[in-house]
């Protein structure tokens, strides 16, 4: 493996929601390739505590790339600048020795920072609960098999559902809107036979609470595709849009 | 301490259907005056809340994340086991119980894993019907692959990224619930202790990890489904968040802690790169369905794996266990890849890694059918590694993945402690000395859904419970101590930060208490964990304040708990004086190197019992007997 190198960090520091918050600057030193971004803040925040310095917060949990928790705005891009890659899988081999590299919060405003990198993204679970679910009580199910889906079908739900909520794609957006997101998750049901009962109210349920929630609208320019860890396509957006259109002309008997 | 597994009579086949419809019921009108807290909002608990919410008790769900979905369910990835015998490959409720004993190498509850195999079907029902989008077949049915540790193809997938639909599935019943007004969820909150009042679990105290604030809240019934304690190990599979701090604080407020020496050490790992790492990331075991695992026959071989001819690699696993071949159990297949690495044969930096190689596999399917398969793993093994597995095999080596151990419940998944329930990986059940791949996902959403709803109704339903509102004094010492500790904590004032020490007890732990242990090194461990916790409360430093978000001041509290938690587990490999599972004494081996049991001395849980601060813990049995499974050595060969 080739040699450490030394970087510059530019963090924003904000001490809780009601205050005000700034960069500040830092060194990273012998970054190893083979390390996290993550690892590298690990780091930094051990030797802020010898300090005696209140480590940098910032959110994490599986560094798999999968519970969505990591949030961090890379030199300008959610995730930073590798596509299809979360925060916590992004490798620090694709850094050069000497750069200085930006990091802030997920900013938008209903996602409000809490402290330094961590934000509060309780607005999608807001979303979800207006209509992001099939009403099926526990223990009434029918045979597993006994609605056959055919794989197209299956497939196409399951690039919707693959959806990890991080909200890079509304971090990513100049009006920061989450309506990939909601595409995602509307899509995934509405492509099943199981999401078709509430197929209509589920789309007008979710949009509305969007709405509710403070996301701007979306002007298709892609940006939240491009962002996002799991390369959902803005198809689905698209998808989106003909279920809302299709939900407010359906009659719902 | 009374250890008494109330399993019901009758023949298996019949005890719980019996159990279940001779227990008794809360009525409609009377499920809402009941209050139950659950604890976590990963399958088990997610599932557990949504169902009896539905029933109509009144939930309130904690978890520590900022939403249930980042529970670390999310990261399973492989599958989800079930008897359904949809490939017509022989499979039956029967038979998955006796894989599952067999699996735990006879040190699980025969009846508790007999249930589990009776509802597992019911679970893939239930799921499908949220809209999983499971993997299926052109015809529009349901996918099967296989997994290790069975003969037949019994598990469902979704991709590469089971946990993750499983719990979202999981988690948009919870939020149905949540929109319904009958589960209150509290995000970002930490369990500190366990309330109990007059011998019965009435409350918990949280801490707001945004605000700080310490909270009460009072319940007729707690349940705990908070996940499992392998980040004792520092690095492990396990999510950073991942702690034992909920059960440990139950278990010092009375709640037996079952086979803490238990832990499953996952074979196919993407071995470790340097000491900067914080976690090691599972390459799924479905990949052992098409990925054969070899090392070079000759020691030190440094050769790259292509110049590397067929007749000079040792296939091992297929040598050795020709009716499994590669998919030998986990703690058989990770003790061998440790055996081929200590012989020299190990490859990769420092020696510490095999291959597993998808070279035959591309071969035979072509690239597509992998991609399709796979293609996730091999993205994100690239990612890690910066290696592209379709041209070069994957390099992976064992890592802490799973915990079997847990604490003590008897047949209706109740602590000792009355009122205290504990499900999922949090318990200790269903899985003996080694879980079976796929069963995890199986065991959590098998007690959440289907299990807990009934027994804890049955609780319920036989108990006087006055009304506690959290005031009581109990709630307010339980409380002051929690404040005390954090201000403990942080008022220490050392040098080092809390993830030093845990490092440090990271590498204590896999040394000698992981894959393999014996006598003199657990001796030795022990008192150097006593060392450890000593520097601990001497040199530890919390920047911040108690009052606001301090992921600072939670860890420090986590690593605590787990460096008492880590001298228990030593004590309890140390005094089970044989091989079973994942418990290897290196004392205890056949000829050829298997785990060696001993029937006669340990068929048995170790149940451990809180005696005070300062006190040894107290050894309890709770003997094993198996009734339907033979008690027989386990082969694989």
């Amino acid at each position: 493996m080739s040699g450490t190198m030394n970087l510059k960090l530019r963090v924003w520091r904000q001490p809780s929601a009601g205050q005000p918050g700034a960069f500040r600057d830092y060194e990273a030193k012998d970054v190893s390739p083979d390390e996290s971004f993550l690892e590298m803040f690990d780091r930094l925040n051990e030797r802020l505590i010898e300090q005696g310095e209140e480590p940098i917060a910032f959110e994490h949990d599986c560094r798999e790339g999968i519970c969505g928790a990591c949030s961090m705005v890379i030199d300008g891009i959610p995730h930073g600048p590798e596509r299809a890659t979360t925060t916590c899988q992004l490798f620090m081999r694709h850094f050069r020795d000497g750069q200085t590299v930006v990091v802030e919060p997920w900013r938008a405003a209903a996602f409000p920072v809490l402290k330094d990198l961590v934000c509060d993204r309780g607005s999608f679970d807001r979303i979800l609960q207006a209509g992001g679910f099939v009403s099926v009580a526990t223990g009434n199910a029918p045979d597993a098999n006994s609605v056959p889906i055919g794989k197209e079908a299956a497939d196409a739900a399951m690039d919707a559902a693959q959806c990890i909520g991080c909200g890079a794609c509304v971090a990513a957006c100049k009006n920061a809107s989450a309506m990939l997101f909601v595409a995602a998750k509307v899509s995934h049901l509405a492509l099943l036979p199981q999401g078709q009962p509430e197929r209509a109210r589920r789309a007008l349920g979710m949009v509305k609470a969007m709405d509710r929630e403070g996301f701007g609208a979306c002007t298709n320019y892609g940006e939240c595709e491009a962002a996002c860890p799991k390369s959902i396509s803005v198809s689905y957006i698209a998808r989106l849009n003909r279920e809302y259109l299709r939900a407010q002309v359906t009659p719902t008997v | 301490m009374k250890l008494d597994a109330r399993v019901p009579a009758g023949p298996m086949a019949e005890k719980w259907t019996r159990h279940r419809t001779e227990m008794k019921l809360v009525s409609p009108a009377n499920k809402r005056k009941f209050k139950v807290i659950v604890v976590g909002s990963g399958l088990a608990g997610g599932s557990a809340a949504a169902s009896l919410s539905e029933l109509g008790y009144q939930v309130h769900c904690f978890t520590f994340h900022d939403t249930p979905r980042r529970a670390h369910s999310v990261a399973a990835q492989g599958g989800i086991n079930a008897a359904k015998n949809y490939p017509n490959d022989g499979d039956s409720v029967h038979r998955l119980f006796y894989d599952t004993v067999k699996g735990g190498d006879f040190r699980s509850r025969e009846a508790n894993v007999h249930r589990l195999s009776e509802v597992s079907a019911a679970i893939i029902d239930q799921c499908v019907a949220q809209g999983v989008p499971f993997s299926r077949e052109y015809g529009g049915l349901l996918a099967n692959r296989s997994f290790g540790g069975a003969q037949v193809s019994r598990t469902f997938y979704c991709r590469g990224q089971t946990g993750q639909q499983l719990l979202l599935g999981c988690y948009a019943g919870l939020n149905k619930q949540i929109a319904a007004g009958g589960v209150k969820m509290h995000t970002r909150r930490e369990l500190l202790d366990v309330v109990i009042q007059d011998g019965v679990a009435r409350g918990i105290i949280v801490r707001d990890l945004v605000t700080g604030a310490v909270e009460r809240h009072a319940a007729h019934a707690v349940v705990l489904a908070t996940g499992g304690y392998s980040n004792v190990f520092y690095l492990s599979t396990n999510a950073m968040g991942c702690n034992a701090t909920a059960i440990w604080r139950a278990h010092k407020r009375g709640a037996g802690f079952a086979n803490p020496c238990y832990t499953q050490i996952h074979p196919t790992c993407i071995p470790q790169s340097g000491d900067h790492q914080s976690k090691l990331t599972l390459m799924s075991e479905s990949l052992r369905n098409d990925g054969r695992v070899w090392v070079p026959k000759q020691k030190g071989d440094k050769r790259p794996p292509a110049q590397i001819p067929e007749g000079e690699r040792d296939y091992y696993l297929e040598r050795k266990y020709p009716s499994f071949g590669n998919l030998a159990p986990r703690d058989i297949s990770s003790r061998a890849a440790k055996e081929a690495c200590d012989d020299g044969r190990g490859v990769g930096p420092g020696g510490r890694g095999v291959y597993l190689d998808f070279a035959a596999a591309i071969q035979r399917l072509g690239r597509p059918a992998i991609v399709e398969r796979y293609g996730n793993l091999f993205d994100m093994y690239e990612r890690i590694t910066g290696e592209n597995a379709y041209q070069v095999p994957m390099r992976i080596y064992p890592a802490p993945h799973y915990t079997m151990g847990g604490l003590w419940v008897d047949y209706d998944l109740m602590s000792n402690v009355p009122g205290l329930f504990v499900i999922g990986e949090a318990n200790f059940s269903d899985h003996g000395a080694n879980r079976l791949g796929a069963s995890a996902l199986m065991q959590g959403l098998a007690d959440g859904y289907f299990v807990l709803p009934y027994t804890i109704g049955a609780y319920l339903a036989g108990s006087k419970l006055g009304e506690v509102k959290g005031d009581e004094q109990p709630f307010t010492d339980a409380q002051k101590e929690v404040e005390a500790r954090a201000a403990k904590l942080l008022g220490v004032g050392g040098k080092r930060p809390a993830a030093a020490f845990h490092r440090e007890l990271g590498r204590l732990m896999w040394e000698r208490c992981g894959m393999a242990r014996n006598d003199a090194g657990l001796k030795q461990t022990i008192e150097e964990v006593r060392g450890l916790r000593e520097r601990f409360w001497q040199d530890v430093k919390v920047p911040g304040g108690a009052n606001g978000l301090n992921p600072a001041l939670e860890e420090a509290g986590r690593v605590a708990d787990f460096i008492e938690l880590a001298e228990l587990m030593c004590r309890d490999a140390l005094q089970r004086e044989e091989s079973c599972g994942g418990h290897f004494r290196e004392e205890y081996q056949t000829p050829d190197g298997e785990a060696k049991r001993d029937d006669e001395r340990f068929c048995h849980a170790s149940v451990w019992e809180w005696k005070g601060e300062g006190e040894p813990q107290a050894l309890h049995q709770e003997p094993l007997s198996f009734e339907v499974v033979a008690l027989s050595t386990r082969s694989y060969k």
